[in-house]
């Protein structure tokens, strides 16, 4: 495995009313790491992932990209390479394929175009044709816009993908398709990129990860290694 | 053109009689509006009557200083309102609202005084620039506040969509994009309707007014073809202004949604 750092938080801390749901956490997520992040509701997973994608302010600490302090000029530039996918799908007007050429309407993607090709290949492997991209995505169901999100993310050719529990409101079908989407994207680049997946389900994690984040009261409890 | 008739108080009170309708209708219906009514009814003649009483002592004094005094408190009371009237408040949005109305208010109706009234003996003829200023306020505030209130609704209710455009990249102006020309558009709709139906449906206040001090109409419809555009603009550009302003308050450099700092004024 890679020793790159990629992303780095040091104590980062949050407190909200009195209560701290940050408890200066430390995390260090190298290239090629595969992180499960897991722990009871409450516990701060989303909270943290949130403010590594600099989505939730944060009250003291540090976020760290590849060994650079993430300054506010660079904040869109940091957001093109560590995407944070939200736990349900925002709902847009519009069909499929406009939903998916979204991201590259903004100056940060300006360079990248849109690779229909790409996404009919990818939709094939998760049985869907060509003829899906025209639906509108109102539409779709739970697990399709997810789908739709997860693509939307990963034509950009991310690094890092911040995912959010990404599956808990999804069929088994649809949560192997999203398992199957992410897998494929890491292995095209698995010394540089990595991912930190939030999980309520331990066979997931076992699955897709090869390291796992239990976090309590807003700590990180334990890190373990898996040998799989 | 005859020069018009002098009221006495005794003719307003028999046109002040009229209220009574209200009161019929609130007590037959049961509609417990009477109290609001009196109250109404009471504010009506006494802020009237001040504003009657202020304006004659700055026609009298006639210094550039008192006008310009007058107009900073109507300004001021414009902005608060413009903020007031949003369901939605935030840290800082009645600085930007005044700040808005301020600027977009008196640039503009600068602009009329100096430039399309320029043989008016003195720049701040108060004759002129209090009632221009006092249309001109009247009319932005409604704009500034439906766009105001356009622009936190429609970002609270798409925070999922923002937020999203903000994890792919985007800055806080195309994240915020919808948002912003919702908000615009909305604001502007009213000015831009009764710029339609002007003179059609309704007499405008202003132009009545002059028809029935003796003016000539062809030249009460001029002055009423300027304040219509004067307004038009001053909402225009007080809109944006309290727009962008509101999204630079709204997001942090770091383009993040500061959604948690916006509170639901209803909800206490």
């Amino acid at each position: 495995m890679s020793q790159d750092v990629l992303l780095r938080a040091v104590d980062l801390t949050r407190r909200i009313a009195g209560r701290t749901l940050l408890d200066h956490v430390a995390l260090e997520l190298d290239a090629g790491m595969r992180l499960g992040l897991v722990g009871p509701t409450g516990s701060g997973k989303s909270l943290l992932l949130r403010s590594l994608a600099m989505l939730e302010p944060i009250d003291s600490g540090q976020l760290f990209w590849r060994n650079a302090v993430v300054s506010s000029d660079q904040a869109t530039g940091y957001r093109s390479q560590v995407v944070y996918v939200h736990q349900r799908a925002a709902g847009f007007e519009g069909s499929v394929e406009s939903i998916l050429q979204q991201p590259f309407q903004l100056k940060v993607h300006r360079g990248h175009s849109f690779d229909r090709g790409w996404i009919i290949e990818q939709l094939a492997t998760v049985s869907r044709e060509a003829r899906f991209l025209d639906q509108p995505h109102e539409q779709l169901s739970g697990g399709e816009s997810q789908i739709v999100a997860l693509l939307r993310a990963i034509q950009l050719s991310p690094s890092v993908l911040l995912l959010d529990e990404p599956t808990s409101a999804l069929d088994r079908q649809s949560a192997r398709h999203v398992e199957s989407i992410v897998m494929r994207w890491y292995e095209e680049k698995p010394d540089a990129r990595a991912f930190i997946w939030v999980s309520h389900d331990p066979s997931q994690a076992d699955r897709v990860c090869d390291s796992l984040i239990t976090m309590d009261a807003g700590q990180i409890q334990r890190l373990q290694q898996h040998t799989s | 053109m005859a020069p018009y008739i002098e009221l006495t108080n005794w003719q307003v009170a028999l046109a002040a009689l009229l209220i009574v309708i209200n009161g019929v209708v609130s007590v037959v219906l049961r509609l417990r509006l009477e109290k609001t009514l009196a109250i109404a009814s009471v504010r009506t003649v006494v802020q009237l009557a001040l504003v009657g009483a202020v304006l004659s002592w700055v026609f009298r004094v006639d210094r550039w200083y008192v006008v310009i005094a007058i107009a900073a408190v109507m300004t001021l009371v414009a902005g608060l309102s413009a903020a007031d009237r949003s369901k939605r408040k935030f840290p800082g949005i009645r600085l930007i609202a005044i700040t808005s109305v301020w600027a977009c208010a008196w640039m503009l109706t600068g602009y009329v005084l100096l430039f399309v009234f320029r043989d008016l003996p003195k720049w701040y003829e108060p004759q002129y620039a209090i009632p221009l200023l006092g249309m001109v306020l009247g009319n932005t505030l409604n704009g500034i506040s439906v766009g105001l209130s356009t622009l936190t609704e429609t970002l609270v209710r798409s925070r999922g969509q923002v937020e999203t455009l903000i994890a792919l990249g985007a800055t806080r102006w195309e994240a915020a994009g919808e948002p912003i020309r919702e908000a615009v558009r909305t604001g502007m709709i009213p000015i831009v309707n009764s710029m339609m139906v002007v003179g059609v449906v309704s007499l405008p206040g202003m132009m009545t007014g002059q028809v029935i001090s003796g003016m000539d109409p062809v030249q009460a419809v001029r002055y009423q073809i300027v304040i219509m555009f004067l307004i038009a603009g001053a909402t225009a550009l007080g809109t944006v202004s309290v727009v962008l302003l509101s999204v630079r308050r709204l997001f942090d450099a770091n383009h993040r949604f500061k959604f948690e700092i916006i509170r639901n004024a209803d909800a206490k």
